[in-house]
């Protein structure tokens, strides 16, 4: 379990993280959300023992990350912001010296070096110093240097910055598979992978926890939670579609897309309008190429909270 | 224990996996030699030992050993590796001296490397042979000293030309302290014990006196406690200010 108790972070004349409290439980995987600047990475650093915090208390397994700083390091995989490591070493001495300093004795140790190199690719990389590396491969030793020892909880800032779609989806799946035992907080602000792999999204802003709930509720939060979006055949129609939804009772706003030839049609507060759109194009006979229902824009979601 | 061992392997092989450790090596040969041989007027003086070798040592060391150790810290907080280091179960003391002792196992390996001149002496006349260990010996207290002192100097900057300008100048008064021109700058204010104390602090004179023959006691401690005391240091200046 990580849990942080009022943790605070303060430099002279700037407060980076202000009484940030919350617990994560194994199989969760937290997400942090905000701006640049908004104390994700010194929240992370907190945890992992870098940054000593001005007041509060965290700890990882039951571990202070102060008074027992040894103790919760071992329990704990970390990928630092920006993956740093030691550019003139080769991807295998590296990982190699990794895993000694983690303590794993010679057969657990070969078996875990051939699952990160295997799982993270890094197969045709090993010769290779770091720095000649890209920066996608950068990124993959700094999480194969945070998973070799398997750690119950895993600390990832950022973990698919830098990656190609396929290495992103790759991660991904290799976050979700671990995420059954482990406790998994990431930082990202990539919106779309909050909802890929997260249970759980904490948005902080300005140093302070603005939202902490399931990504699912977040996005009901949108203004676009159960709006209805249709794109017909052709533009003719447009104006004379958007009046007649509009005119419905349980619509609150229409909003048009000329290019597309799409409308959203946002509901009042809880209403369920999509029965009485469908209802409408019918008997209106309008040509649609496309109907859906919205669950609701983290984005806006996100925009509205932390702006 | 375990991981001062695996840090001093990783620094080490640090030191060859850039042109650094062969161009420290070679430049230390070539200038040890050549001030023993022109400055230090090795042959006219017609005796068999290698006073005009050891004798430059200390100012050899004040450049190449801050060049040396500029990197060891500041190049961490540069790269951001140190984030990478202090985070893994490891205790700052522990990579402390692992860095220190290989910094220091390297500056042994390229004194070694000076064994000609041993062996030149050798040949042309009959040295005392104890006299050229203590030095060696002397000579590598003398670098360990240097590397505590630098070591300290890139802990607490992220910039390495800080770091070596910072080690030059902590050495070079370290090194002159027992001279007027350190001296002088206390005397006529501060009392006698104190200019007394930081006289005796002098590396030049214990490091002269271990190079005349005499290994004294004292003067190993000396060093010792100097070493530790930067080492130390350095831990501190690493726990206190690990992110900035």
């Amino acid at each position: 379990m990580i849990k942080t108790e009022h943790l605070c972070k303060r430099y002279q004349a700037l407060t980076a993280v202000e009484d940030v409290s919350f617990e994560v439980h194994p199989g969760e995987v937290l997400g942090f959300l905000g701006p640049n600047g908004a104390g994700k990475t010194t929240t992370m650093r907190m945890l992992a023992g870098f940054v000593t915090p001005t007041s509060g208390r965290a700890s990882i397994c039951g571990h202070d990350v102060e008074s027992a700083a040894l103790a919760a390091r071992q329990s704990l995989g970390y990928l630092p912001e920006g993956a740093p490591s030691y550019g003139e070493m080769r991807v295998s001495a590296f990982l190699d010296f990794i895993a000694e300093l983690r303590r794993l004795d010679r057969a657990r140790k070969r078996a875990r070096l051939d699952y990160v190199i295997e799982r993270l690719q890094l197969a045709s990389v090993l010769e290779q110093t770091i720095e000649t590396l890209s920066k996608g491969f950068r990124r993959r030793v700094g999480l194969a240097q945070a998973i070799v020892h398997d750690p119950p909880v895993l600390i990832l800032d950022e973990p698919t910055d830098g990656l190609d779609p396929n290495q992103k989806h790759e991660v991904r799946a290799l976050i979700n598979e671990m995420a059954r035992e482990k406790i998994i907080v990431i930082s990202t602000h990539i919106l779309e992978e909050v909802d890929a792999v997260c249970t759980r999204a904490i948005i902080i802003a300005r140093g302070r926890v603005v939202a902490d709930d399931t990504p699912i509720q977040l996005a009901a939060r949108s203004r676009y939670h159960n709006a209805v979006s249709l794109q017909l055949e052709s533009r003719e129609k447009l104006e004379a579609a958007r009046a007649a939804v509009a005119a419905l009772p349980q619509v609150a706003a229409v909003e048009v897309s000329e290019r597309e030839a799409r409308l959203t049609a946002l509901p009042r507060a809880g209403a369920q309008i999509l029965p009485d759109i469908s209802e409408l194009a019918r008997r209106q006979g309008l040509q649609l190429k496309e109907l859906h229902l919205e669950s609701g824009r983290l984005d806006e979601v996100f925009r509205t909270i932390t702006a | 224990m375990r991981n001062v061992v695996l840090i001093l392997r990783r620094e080490f092989a640090s030191y060859f996996a850039t042109p650094l450790a062969y161009v420290f090596i070679l430049i230390f040969l070539v200038l040890a030699n050549a001030f023993t041989f022109y400055v230090g007027d090795f042959y006219q003086r017609g005796q068999a030992d290698l006073r005009p070798f050891f004798m430059f040592h200390p100012w050899l060391y004040l450049f190449l050993i801050p060049a040396l150790t500029m990197k060891l810290w500041a190049e961490e907080r540069k790269s951001g590796s140190i984030e990478l280091l202090m985070t893994l179960p490891v205790k700052v003391w522990e990579a402390v001296v692992g860095k220190f002792l290989a910094a220091w196992l390297f500056t042994a390996i390229a004194l070694a490397l000076t064994f000609p001149i041993w062996i030149t002496v050798n040949y042309l006349g009959s040295p005392d042979n104890g006299v050229i260990f203590a030095s060696y010996l002397g000579s590598l207290l003398l670098a360990g000293g240097f590397l505590a002192i630098g070591s300290c100097m890139s802990a607490l900057t992220r910039n390495q030309v800080v770091a070596f300008i910072l080690g030059v100048v902590a050495c070079f008064v370290l090194l002159l302290a027992g001279y007027p021109l350190v001296l002088d700058a206390f005397q006529g204010w501060a009392p006698e014990t104190l200019i007394n104390a930081i006289a005796s602090l002098s590396l030049l004179t214990h490091f002269q006196s271990i190079t005349r023959g005499v290994l004294e006691a004292r003067d190993v401690v000396y060093f010792v406690l100097l070493i530790g005391f930067f080492l130390f240091t350095t831990a501190v200046a690493i726990d206190l200010r690990k992110a900035d």
